[in-house]
């Protein structure tokens, strides 16, 4: 009895702790509700996923959406597609973001953040990009001057990767 | 005599199985919940230059960044 009760204690502990993603590993399927109808991550394979977590209130966040722009013109024909997931726990901040913010790429909406555990979100915001064959090539949390540079180096590796 | 020992015993080890796992029982609040502890009325201070000056000092003077708002300065830390 004792015994039981010590290793059941053992086992909650364990799994108390969780893996993140990482570079190399199948990026995991989302499936949500976007601005033009639902949004499937796998119906996206063969091209180069940006997929971005973003909120309303995240100050990193307002500032990558020029920047996802910028990325979604100049590299959406050779194959990439920048999919920001929001996060906000209520839709009409984040309606009332996009009223204000231009976003020419696809978001989705996930105010449960089932995609976010799924992915394991350790930063607002956080980025991955995934290769055209579904495997996560880079996770990135934040967004700086710097990330602007070390983000777009790794979306040219992947488009060029899956040629 | 020994039901008293018995009650003890398990009195004990609940106790013990309590401060052992102590609060990971309980889930922090994840990065992308922090909508609310975003707000500008959530941070230490009032004013927003104040804020700025502040964290001036301690990032040049004590190389220490972040923890003073949820929004995020863009290094994915905090």
């Amino acid at each position: 009895m004792l015994q039981r009760i010590l290793l059941g204690a053992l086992a909650s502990l364990i799994s108390a702790s969780a893996l993140a993603i990482e570079a190399g590993q199948m990026a995991p399927d989302i499936e949500l509700p976007g601005r033009g109808g639902v949004i499937k991550l796998s119906e996206l394979k063969g091209k180069a996923v940006y997929l971005d977590f973003w909120a309303s209130w995240c100050g990193p966040c307002k500032q990558s959406f020029p920047w996802m722009n910028e990325m979604q013109a100049k590299y959406g024909a050779k194959g990439l597609q920048v999919l920001a997931v929001n996060l906000d726990q209520k839709p009409e901040d984040a309606a009332g973001f996009l009223q204000q913010t231009r976003a020419d790429f696809l978001v989705a909406m996930d105010p449960a953040g089932q995609s976010a555990q799924k992915y394991k979100v350790k930063g607002m915001p956080s980025s991955l990009l995934i290769g055209r064959d579904g495997k996560v090539t880079l996770v990135h949390t934040g967004f700086n001057a710097a990330s602007k540079v070390e983000l777009e180096r790794a979306i040219v590796a992947a488009l060029e990767a899956g040629k | 005599m020994k039901a008293l020992r018995r009650t003890l015993l398990w009195i004990v080890l609940g106790a013990a199985g309590l401060a052992a796992t102590g609060c990971a029982s309980i889930t922090p609040v994840r990065p992308w919940e922090k909508g609310i502890l975003a707000k500008p009325e959530m941070t230490f201070e009032g004013d927003t230059l104040d804020l700025m000056f502040t964290e001036h000092i301690l990032a040049s003077r004590e190389g220490a960044a972040g923890g003073t708002g949820a929004g995020g300065g863009g290094c994915g830390c905090y």
